[in-house]
This record gives C-alpha cells, sequence and structure tokens, in this order.
C-alpha cells in the first residue's frame, strides 16, 4: 500500500524488539469476541488511478455553478478565488501543521492568525476578533451562548430576517443548553418591530445584515433600544464582501458580530467546511469562545505571536469552559485573509461594487416580467423575488433550462402559504451580461 | 543574543524575517485585476461606508513571497515525524487534494436544486456506508464540523432519547483521562460533569463506575483506546453496566486509528461515537482546522440524529431530507447546510485508496510503530503504564527526577534536533506527561532516527549542566521561548497603526 512504509521485514524486526511474535499480541486488550478475524465488508485497496476514475465519474454527476448562468445565495456565494490562495494553502508547512499550540515552530500560522485577526476586527467594525468558529451558523450560536455569560440573561430575540437554518442550529442548541428563544415571523421585506419583543430576560437580539432576503437595514435605533434594555445587539454577516460596501456592524452599535467567511477564499464546496467569523468589543473579550492569538515577544526580545487567554479554552477549564471548541477552521482562515490581502481595501471596495452594480442590473431587467416583484426595497447582491406561482417548481424549471436561478424560500421554510412564491436572487462579479440575459430569458418562458 | 551570528537583516540565511502584511502595504494596492465598475444607480439606502476601512493591500508577488516566508517558520507532517499524541498526525495524501478540487465537488452550491448535485449526495452517502462499515453501527450524522461538536452531537442524541423515553437525567460520567472537549461539550448539553477515577493500570475503575451509576446517569463518556494509549479491557462489562443503569455509552473516537479494521466499537457496546475525519482518515490538520466529526450511532439513538440526512429514492438516486417534518424524532439541527463536505471527499479517497485490507494495516503498523518506540525507550525514558500501548505510548517525568529538567524543556530540546514535540502534561493522570503517538506514517528508519534522538536527550538530560542547556531551547527556531504570560496579562490581539510606530520607535 503505497502510504505505508513498513515492510514486512521491518514488521518482523519491529516486532522481535517488542518481544512478541504476532502483531495480534498487542490487541490483547481487546475482549476476544470484538477481535475480528476477517476483513470487513468492503472493497480492497485501490490504485491511485482506479480511485481518481470512480471520484471524476461520481463528480460528473453534478452540475458544477460554474458551468451554468449561476444565481443561487443564501448563504454560501460563488466569487471568484484568486490562483495563488489555493496554490498558498497547499502549502506542506500550511496544510499538514497542527493547532499552534508549539509557538517557536508555528510563527507562520500564528502571525497568519494575527492578521487574520485583525483584518476580521477592522472589516466589522469591532475591537477584536478571534482565530474563528467552524462557520457561521454555529457561530452565531455561539454568540448567543456568550451573550448570555455577558448578561447573566436567560432569553434571546431572533429576527425573522435571520437565515432560517442559523435559526434553527441557534434554536436547537440554545434549547439544550437552557436557554429561551423568541422568533420574530419572517420578514421578506426586512421590516419588523423586533423592540417589541425585548425585555428585562433578553441577553441578546439577533439581526442579519443584509438580511436572509437581501436587505440592508440601518441598526443604529435597533441598537439604541437593545442597549436601553441592556442586552446586547449580535449582527449576522453571511456575504460578507458586503461590508467592503456598506457600514460596518460596530459602527451601528452592534456588540458581537458574527459572519460566514466563504465569500472570501473558500469556495462553494457544497456546503462545507467554511469559515466562521467572530468579532466583539474588547470588554467582552474573555468571554469569548475559540482560540485567540496574541503578540508577544521572545526570549531574545523579538516580536512574535502566540495562543493566548486559553484559561477561557476547554483544554484548561474543561467543563467551565465558554465554549467546547477546539478543532477550528484553521485553513479556511488562511485562505480567507490571502484572498483579502490580495483585494486590499481598493480591491474589496471594487469587488462589493461590482457585485452590487450587477444585482441592480438583474433586479431592474426581471422586475420588467410583468408577472414578478422585487420584495426587497435595499439590497446588496442578493434580492427577493414574488413571483406569480410556487418558486420551487420555477427553481426545478430554471435548472431543466440549465440555469441555476436562484433559491426557492419555501426549501428552507416551507408549509407557509405567504413565502410560497418568494425567490431569493443572488449575483456576484463572476456572472457576465450572457448569463444575466440567459436567466431573464428563461424566467420570462417558465414564469 | 544566541543563534551564532548576527546578521545586518535580522535573517539567517533560509531564516526570513517577515512583516506583518500591515507594515508591508501601501495605499491603493492590489493583487487582483477587477473590471471597472460602471456607476449606475445603487439600492443601499443610503447605507454606504464614508470612513476608510484600513485594509492592507498586496501585490501578488508580494501576497505570496508573504505567505511563502510565513509557511517556512511552520513544522509539518510533511517536514518530518510529528509524534503529537490523541492528535493522529499521519501523512496527507495528494490524492485527496486533487479529488476535493473537482468541480462536481468543489464548485457546488449548498442549495442547488438537488437533482444537480446527485453526485455530491452520492459522495456522502458513500462516506456514510464506509463509516457505518468500519465501526458496525446502524446509523451516522454526517455533519458535525469536528470532534467536539461530534461530541455535543451525540450527547445532544442522548438527550434526545431520555426525553423522548420520559427521563430526566441530570448528569455524564467522564474518566479523569479525558480530553477537556468531553467535560465542555457535556456542559453545553446541560448535563453535570461526574469525573470516575483512573487506577493505577490507567484505565476505568469499573467498581467506582458502577458505584457512580445511577437513574441520574445519562451517559457515560469513554476514550477507547484511552488518553493513556491503553484499551480497557473491561470496555464490554463497562458497556453493560451502563446500559444496566439505563444510560448511554458515548465513545470519543479521537483514538480510532488504534482500532480501524481490527475492532468495531458496534461490537463493544457503544451506542454513540464520533469520528475525526482529520485524525484516523486523513485530512489535513491546516494548522487547526476545518476537520469533520461524523458521528455513528446505534439502533436505539439512530432516529434522533440531527438534520440534514441523505436519502436514496426508491426510483435510484439520491434525496436531501433539510426540514424537520411531522413525527420523526430529529433533534434539530447543528450547522447549515450539510456538513464538511471537503473532509468527506478526502476521507473516501483515502478509505478507496486503501481498503478494507489496507485500513486494518493501518491500525497494525500505527499500533506496532507506538510499540517498537516503548520497547526501545523504556530503558532510559519512564513508560507510565506496563504491558503494551495501542497506537500511542504514555511517558512521565520520572526517568527527569533530579535533573532539573522538565517535560517542557525535553519537549523544546526535542524541537532543536528537528522534530515536533510529543503532546506534552496530557493525559493529567501521570506528572510531566510525554504522549508519543507515530502513526503508520513512518518508515522504520524514521522511527530509528527519532528514538535515537530521544534516547540521545534523555541521556543529556542527567548530564551536568543539562537544566541550564534544556532551559534555553530551542535555539534554531524563528524564534525562542515565547512569554505567553506576557501575552495573556497585556493581551495585543490585533495590529494597531499606533502599536506599530511605537515599536518602531523602540
Amino acid at each position: 500500500m503505497r502510504y505505508l512504509p513498513l515492510t514486512e521485514p521491518d514488521r518482523r524486526t519491529m516486532l522481535e524488539a517488542v518481544g512478541v511474535s504476532s502483531v495480534d499480541d498487542l490487541f490483547t486488550d481487546v475482549p476476544k469476541t470484538a477481535r475480528l478475524e476477517s476483513l470487513i465488508d468492503l472493497p480492497c485497496a485501490q490504485g491511485e488511478w482506479q480511485v481518481e476514475r470512480a471520484l471524476t465519474a461520481m463528480a460528473a454527476k453534478s452540475m458544477s455553478a460554474g458551468s451554468a448562468p449561476f444565481f443561487v445565495g443564501g448563504g454560501a456565494y460563488r466569487h471568484h478565488i484568486p490562483a495563488s490562495v489555493d496554490h498558498l494553502i497547499q502549502r506542506s508547512e500550511f496544510l499538514t501543521s497542527y493547532t499552534p499550540y508549539q509557538p517557536e515552530v508555528s510563527q507562520g500560522t500564528l502571525q497568519a492568525l494575527f492578521e487574520f485577526q485583525t483584518q476580521v476586527a477592522m472589516l466589522t467594525g469591532m475591537d477584536v476578533a478571534n482565530a474563528s468558529m467552524y462557520d457561521g451558523s454555529t457561530a452565531c450560536a455561539e454568540a448567543v451562548a456568550m451573550a448570555r455569560r455577558v448578561t447573566k440573561r436567560p432569553g434571546a430575540v431572533l429576527s425573522g430576517g435571520l437565515h432560517p437554518q442559523y435559526t434553527h442550529v441557534t434554536v436547537t442548541l440554545s434549547d439544550y443548553a437552557g436557554f429561551k428563544i423568541k422568533r420574530a415571523p419572517a420578514s421578506p421585506d426586512g421590516v419588523e418591530a423586533l423592540e417589541d419583543l425585548i425585555d428585562d430576560q433578553t441577553a441578546c437580539v439577533v439581526v442579519q445584515y443584509p438580511d436572509f432576503y437581501g436587505s440592508i437595514t440601518d441598526l443604529g435605533a435597533l441598537a439604541e433600544a437593545v442597549h436601553a434594555q441592556g442586552a446586547l445587539l449580535i449582527v449576522v454577516v453571511t456575504e460578507i464582501v458586503a461590508l467592503g460596501l456598506i457600514r460596518a456592524p460596530g459602527d451601528m452599535g452592534a456588540d458581537i458580530v458574527v459572519g460566514e467567511g466563504q465569500s472570501l477564499g473558500v469556495g462553494l464546496n457544497f456546503g462545507g467546511p467554511y469559515l466562521g467569523l467572530f468579532a466583539t468589543r474588547q470588554k467582552y473579550v474573555r468571554q469569548m469562545p475559540g482560540r485567540l492569538c496574541g503578540q508577544t515577544v521572545d526570549a531574545d526580545g523579538r516580536r512574535g505571536f502566540v495562543l493566548t487567554l486559553s484559561t477561557r479554552e476547554q483544554h484548561i477549564r474543561r467543563e467551565k469552559a465558554t465554549s467546547n471548541i477546539c478543532t477550528n477552521a484553521g485553513l479556511c482562515c488562511l485562505a480567507w485573509t490571502i484572498h483579502l490581502t490580495l483585494l486590499g481595501e481598493s480591491g474589496l471596495r471594487k469587488l462589493a461594487r461590482l457585485c452590487h452594480e450587477r444585482a441592480v442590473e438583474l433586479a431592474e431587467a426581471l422586475s420588467a416580467l410583468d408577472v414578478i416583484d422585487v420584495v426587497t426595497p435595499t439590497f446588496f447582491n442578493e434580492f427577493t423575488l414574488r413571483l406569480s406561482r410556487p418558486a420551487s417548481q420555477i427553481v426545478s424549471e430554471l435548472a431543466g433550462r440549465g440555469v441555476l436561478g436562484g433559491l426557492a424560500v419555501p426549501r428552507l421554510l416551507p408549509g407557509e402559504a405567504e413565502l410560497e412564491n418568494l425567490l431569493i436572487v443572488a449575483a456576484t462579479e463572476t456572472n457576465t451580461d450572457e448569463d444575466v440575459a440567459a436567466l431573464v430569458t428563461a424566467m420570462k418562458e417558465v414564469v | 543574543m544566541t543563534g551564532g551570528i548576527k546578521t545586518t537583516s535580522g535573517n539567517r540565511g533560509l531564516q526570513q524575517e517577515e512583516e506583518l502584511i500591515f507594515e508591508l502595504a501601501q495605499p491603493g494596492v492590489s493583487g487582483v485585476d477587477l473590471p471597472g465598475t460602471k456607476g449606475g444607480p445603487s439600492c443601499l439606502g443610503g447605507l454606504e461606508r464614508t470612513r476608510p476601512i484600513g485594509l492592507p493591500g498586496l501585490s501578488e508577488p508580494e501576497a505570496v513571497r508573504h505567505y511563502v516566508r510565513l509557511s517556512q517558520k511552520n513544522y509539518s507532517i510533511d517536514t518530518g515525524l510529528y509524534p503529537l499524541g490523541s492528535c493522529t498526525m499521519k501523512h496527507n495524501p495528494r490524492l485527496n487534494e486533487k479529488m476535493v478540487r473537482l468541480p462536481g465537488f468543489a464548485d457546488v452550491h449548498p442549495l442547488q436544486p438537488v437533482e444537480t448535485v446527485q453526485g455530491a449526495l452520492e459522495l456522502i452517502d458513500v462516506c456514510a456506508h464506509w463509516l457505518k462499515k468500519l465501526t458496525g453501527m446502524t446509523a451516522v450524522a454526517m455533519s458535525p464540523r469536528a470532534g467536539a461538536h461530534g461530541e455535543l452531537c451525540g450527547l445532544m442524541t442522548i438527550r434526545a432519547a431520555h426525553k423522548a423515553r420520559g427521563h430526566k437525567r441530570k448528569y455524564v460520567l467522564v474518566p479523569d483521562s479525558a480530553h477537556g472537549t468531553n467535560p465542555a461539550s457535556a456542559a453545553a448539553c446541560s448535563y453535570e460533569v461526574k469525573t470516575i477515577p483512573s487506577k493505577k493500570d490507567g484505565r476505568v475503575d469499573l467498581g467506582a463506575l458502577r458505584g457512580a451509576l445511577d437513574e441520574d446517569c445519562a451517559a457515560l463518556m469513554l476514550t477507547n483506546p484511552n488518553t493513556c494509549g491503553l484499551f480497557e479491557r473491561d470496555v464490554l462489562d463497562i458497556a453493560e453496566a451502563v446500559h444496566d443503569a439505563g444510560a448511554y455509552f458515548y465513545c470519543d473516537g479521537a483514538n480510532f486509528n488504534a482500532l480501524v479494521g481490527k475492532v468495531r466499537p458496534g461490537d463493544l457496546g457503544v451506542d454513540a461515537m464520533h469520528i475525526n475525519l482529520h485524525k484516523t482518515f486523513s485530512t489535513p490538520h491546516g494548522g487547526g482546522g476545518p476537520g469533520s466529526g461524523p458521528v455513528v450511532l446505534s439502533e436505539a439513538l439512530a432516529s434522533f440524529a440531527p438534520l440534514p440526512f441523505v436519502v436514496t429514492k426508491p426510483q435510484g438516486g439520491f434525496d436531501l431530507v433539510e426540514t424537520a417534518e411531522q413525527g420523526t424524532q430529529a433533534l434539530g439541527r447543528l450547522g447549515a447546510f450539510h456538513g464538511q463536505m471537503g473532509m468527506f471527499v478526502r476521507a473516501v479517497a483515502y478509505m478507496m485508496s486503501h481498503g478494507a485490507d489496507g485500513l486494518r494495516q493501518v491500525a497494525e503498523d500505527a499500533v506496532l510503530s507506538a510499540n517498537y518506540i516503548r520497547a526501545r525507550l523504556e530503558d532510559v525514558m519512564s513508560v507510565s503504564f506496563e504491558g503494551p500501548c495501542m497506537h500511542e505510548v504514555l511517558f512521565d517525568d520520572r526517568f527527569l527526577q533530579g535533573s532539573g529538567v522538565s517535560t517542557l524543556d525535553f519537549a523544546k530540546a526535542l524541537i532543536d534536533e528537528g522534530y515536533h514535540p510529543m503532546t506534552v502534561y496530557f493525559p493529567l493522570v501521570v506528572h510531566g506527561a510525554m504522549l508519543v503517538e507515530p502513526t503508520e506514517s513512518e518508515s522504520k528508519h524514521s522511527l530509528d532516527r527519532f528514538i535515537e534522538t530521544m534516547r540521545a536527550l534523555a541521556r543529556a538530560a542527567r548530564e551536568e549542566g543539562a537544566a541550564a542547556r534544556f532551559a534555553a531551547a530551542p535555539q534554531w527556531t524563528p524564534r525562542r521561548r515565547l512569554d505567553e504570560t506576557r501575552a495573556a496579562r497585556q493581551p495585543v490581539l490585533r495590529w494597531q497603526p499606533d502599536s506599530a510606530s511605537a515599536e518602531a520607535a523602540e
């Protein structure tokens, strides 16, 4: 087997050194009845070429986003990733290293994390960011748990504009952690009165920006209302590129900003692995979940980096830790920070502007069809349409015409009559004029 | 200053100093060429940014050099033997990396119509099939993002099962040798944690366990092989005792590399176990993640698994169950979308490459290699527990007694010898622990060189003046020992423009 360097003579020599006659003598602590005498009923070893052939054939059974006019968003976005990003994250020293617990031999990962944390803090308008969570949805649930620690209150209010799967994750995890959640009804037009749901038991209010349907709302007044009740405002960003163009949540009074970093560097990957971003105010840093990288000096007084404030973490605090997270999204952080460093501020702003312009053009072209209304008055690169019949059917018929035309809201929120005909459409810099024309043409045929 | 000659640049040959991106960047620079914007109307509701963000930008050559230089400050599996106990730092095949980048896996959106993602769903189904077969379990929840997330998933499943039976159980039993994630996961699931002591032989005290089990106990969380590198010989009695008390047996699968193809957890009475695909199934650790922690479940727990599920359609092909349906017992959802697809592809490529025969050989070679290290070091170091170990061997610091050299010093001296240290000070059940896991990826030549180095260091630790020499290690790394106390007392968690200029003035 090509991955196993020991030869049969090696194994014999080693068994002799250990003082046993066969490797099974090393498994004698396993109860006899549980020792497998024969092979498990699975295929035997295959060469590289055979595996490659089988998996290539399997992959070909999916329609890749790049092979079609593509407008699906809903928490994952198709952006171009510079070639150097994928090259750099495959450097052996990044790809095949462990968590940087031994800082003298991990300065590469640690410095990249320090840069990453700074970029996340800058972009979200917050003081500090951690070294990542699994993804946006779990970061959201962790933020709610953190708000509970900070405020010592048991309740949370979730906006109806929060991604339905984020809502489901937060409700599930909060339920098991003994936390009480109030959910506002779905709000496709971005208008809701969350203030009315806040009381003196509310630890936090969670809103998405831009929201699941695409709307962008000034959060300043909500932040004031939340703070007046002694609660925290948690802002969720699933399209991080938006923050290149619109105001940072931190500038509008957010106490915790969590995000899905997938748009930069990571790619679609059928939903994972993605990258959870987590930023907050300096005063709450000791209540944060996850790893933090900090600057210090070495024995010779030179600047260096270490994992720090680990007394919050599970390997030190065990059941009293702020979270059980250990492995996070390390390599995705690296991809994110490289992509953002390549873009720089000017590139990110331009990229965000391109996405927005593309979406505005698309919304105009689609709303010109008289059976389609745009529901979201403001948006960044994603907006919601009300169609004349169920959106799920339309999506399927568009796919039949070779166009991946968006996300039908009922796929994630089934059984709600008023949402039945809603379609969420996303545009990015990767959409060409031809893609837009193809969607408009196909839509004309199916609506 | 150590390290020999001082240079003008601060570099030392191939050891390049590297500034932060914030110090290298110039305003307006971008390494990405984008088409011009058209200046059309906007729909931003007046929420456009008005102030600069401050983000640095580098051209492509500058960026490539920056990250290549950073990479050269890291140790990695590809660089050398990486004996971190309980981390399973095995070879990461590059075929896996090639397969995960196939457009049908990588460039597919999680919310595309199901009929357009049949290949991706098949891949998840194949991965699930292998994991169920290898563990002898009924079902598998694929969505957990990492080991700790899997633990939480398993415990939530257990909580849901108790609830369905009308039981309110309060606590989870965790041995004192367990990973910190175990008690932390139990707490995240609103369970109290009761610690079970280990016996002198490094295994769970069955008597103490039986004494602790009552109708308030929800589950036992047991790592097997445990973190002392030992198989829990009484596992069948343990499982029986747990089940007799109406509790469930959760197994931490971090050490499954010792058992794969040789022993199925389902045959040991396990009800739930997470599998770290980034350990046993070779998906890269990536400097801390991402991982993947699917949870295999017994018949008793299968129906409580969280959303989503991939199901086969009667007419052929695959479907995806994403939302809660009436009458099902699914406990909810643990993450958006469908799990760590990129890790599933890599794990499948790895499992297919090895096959049933190769995977069995993996466990055998991993266990043999650890025992070989044990046998060849036991005369100069102190092995904590007698008898054969599984895939990792635990030493403690008795052999350093009186030398003035600590476990940490010993680990740092190993760095100067060109090795990443073993896991140190874990597990907590022995003093000054050093947990060595070589994995199956090392040749005998590589193992022998490591052993000779360890022997030489163990001898050197007993020489006169050893304490000072070891305390000064490492000398040959990009940075010497870092001041962790300062980092924690005066946290600097991000770059600030003023702090940089203040430093330059120093």
